[in-house]
C-alpha cells in the first residue's frame, strides 16, 4: 500500500483540517509487519513515510492486524470492519501510547484513515 | 410548514427529587412511549413523529430523560456525578406514563432504551402493553475507556459524537447521519458516560430475561447489522433467552435506526406496530 499521496488527500478533504486544527502528533501506523509514521501538525498531515527500522519515534501507535486493516480498506467494508472503533471491539486494532490526541481528534483519525479506501477499491 | 409535533414540560418527582421534564407528542390512539439512546434526546424520533402511518393509530410520546435535551438535571446536580441505574430508568418511564395518564403504553426504546424495555417487560408487565427494543440486548461489555467521554483534555461533544459515529450504517443519508451526531455533540458534560454506567455495567439484565412472559407482554427486537455496540448476535442471544420474543436483523442500518435512516427502519417497524396496536 502506498501512503505517499495521503497528505494531499487529507488536505483536500472537507472539514478534516478543522476537526484536527489542534492535532500535532507523530503516529505509528502498523498493519501486520508494515509500519509507517504519520507526521501531523495542526491537523495537516505533513508526511506519511515508512517507519525507520531502528528507533522510530512516535507519540501513539495504531496497530492493526493485517486482515483487519485489509477488510477496513475494502470499498464497502462489511459490518464490524467498517470503523476504527468496530475494529477495536473485535481486537483487530490496538491504540497504544498517548491516547489523548487520538480521542480528542477521533473525527480526524476516522476521516483520514478512511481516505485510504480509494487505494483499495 | 409546521410539523404536527407539540412540545411541553411536565413537573414530576423522580427518586424523591423534583424534575422538569420535556416531552414531545404527536398523534392519537394507542399510547406509544418512546425512549431515546444514551447521550442523546427525543429528537431522534422526529421522523416517526411525522409519519402519518404511525400517528394515525398511536399517541406518540417522546420525552427527554433528565440531564438530556431540554430536560434539566435536578437542583443540586453540580454536586453529583450523573449515573443512570436500572431502577431510576424504569421508574422514570413509569412516572412519565402515569403523569400523562397513559393506559398501558407500548414502549419502544433504542440502545439504553432497548435495554430498559426488557426490565419493563420483566417487572412491569401489568403497566405496559408490549415492548419494542431497537438495538436491544441484555448486556454490552465495555470495549473502550469511557473516561474519555468526560475528560478535560478532550472536547466532550466532539468525542461523544466521534465515538458513536461508526455505529451509523455507511448507507445512512448524510443529513440524518450528522443530525444524529449533532444531538451527541449537544449533550451535557458526563451525561453520555453516566448513561453508559447503566448500559455497560449496572444494567446487566441477563438474569431477568427468564422472567419475561411474552403472553402478558409481547417483545419484538429489531437490530441494525452495522451496530458493533449492540451487535446482531447480542440481540439474537437476548431473544433466544425470552420464549416468544421476535428478533429481526435489519440490513443497511446501525445503532440509531429511527434517527439515522427512518425509511430503512419503517418496513420492519410498521408490521410490529400493526401487531402491537391491535393488542387488547
Amino acid at each position: 500500500m502506498n501512503l505517499a499521496n495521503l497528505p494531499a488527500r487529507v488536505a483536500a478533504a472537507p472539514g478534516l483540517a478543522r476537526w484536527g486544527r489542534h492535532l500535532t502528533a507523530e503516529v505509528l501506523l502498523e498493519a501486520g509487519d508494515r509500519r509507517w509514521i504519520l507526521s501531523i501538525r495542526d491537523g495537516a498531515l505533513r508526511s506519511a513515510e515508512p517507519a525507520p527500522a531502528i528507533m522510530p519515534r512516535y507519540d501513539l501507535a495504531l496497530r492493526f492486524d493485517a486482515e483487519g486493516f485489509a477488510r477496513f480498506l475494502g470499498a464497502s467494508p462489511p459490518p464490524g470492519w467498517h470503523d476504527l472503533m468496530a475494529l477495536m471491539r473485535r481486537g483487530a486494532l490496538r491504540v497504544e501510547g498517548d491516547i489523548q490526541p487520538f480521542m480528542a481528534h477521533l473525527f480526524w483519525f476516522k476521516g483520514a484513515l478512511a481516505l485510504l479506501r480509494e487505494d483499495a477499491a | 410548514m409546521i410539523e404536527p409535533v407539540i412540545g411541553r414540560y411536565m413537573r414530576l418527582d423522580l427518586e424523591g427529587r423534583p424534575h422538569r421534564v420535556y416531552f414531545e407528542e404527536a398523534g392519537q390512539g394507542v399510547p406509544l412511549l418512546l425512549l431515546h439512546t444514551a447521550g442523546a434526546d427525543g429528537r431522534q424520533w422526529r421522523h416517526l413523529m411525522n409519519d402519518e402511518a404511525v400517528t394515525s393509530r398511536f399517541r406518540c410520546i417522546a420525552f427527554d430523560m433528565p440531564w438530556h435535551g431540554k430536560s434539566s438535571p435536578p437542583e443540586g446536580w453540580h454536586a453529583d456525578e450523573y449515573r443512570l441505574t436500572t431502577a431510576a430508568y424504569t421508574g422514570m418511564a413509569l412516572a412519565v406514563s402515569r403523569a400523562l395518564g397513559l393506559d398501558r403504553p407500548v414502549v419502544m426504546g433504542c440502545s439504553i432504551g432497548g435495554r430498559i424495555v426488557l426490565d419493563l417487560a420483566a417487572e412491569q408487565a401489568g403497566a405496559i402493553r408490549a415492548v419494542i427494543g431497537l438495538q436491544s440486548s441484555a448486556f454490552v461489555a465495555p470495549y473502550y475507556d469511557t473516561e474519555w467521554l468526560h475528560h478535560p483534555h478532550a472536547h466532550g461533544g466532539e468525542v461523544c459524537a466521534a465515538v458513536v459515529s461508526g455505529l451509523i450504517a455507511p448507507t445512512a443519508p448524510e443529513g440524518d447521519r450528522w443530525e444524529t451526531l449533532w444531538h451527541y455533540m449537544q449533550g451535557g458534560p458526563g451525561v453520555f458516560r453516566g448513561d453508559l454506567h447503566f448500559y455497560k455495567g449496572e444494567g446487566d439484565l441477563r438474569p431477568k430475561l427468564a422472567r419475561i412472559d411474552t403472553a402478558r407482554c409481547p417483545v419484538a427486537l429489531l437490530t441494525g447489522e452495522y451496530d458493533y455496540s449492540c451487535r446482531p448476535e447480542d440481540t439474537l442471544a437476548t431473544a433466544a433467552a425470552i420464549p416468544g420474543a421476535v428478533a429481526v436483523i435489519m440490513p443497511g442500518l446501525g445503532h440509531f435506526p429511527m434517527s439515522e435512516d427512518y425509511a430503512a427502519l419503517r418496513p420492519h417497524l410498521l408490521p410490529v406496530l400493526e401487531r402491537f396496536g391491535a393488542l387488547p
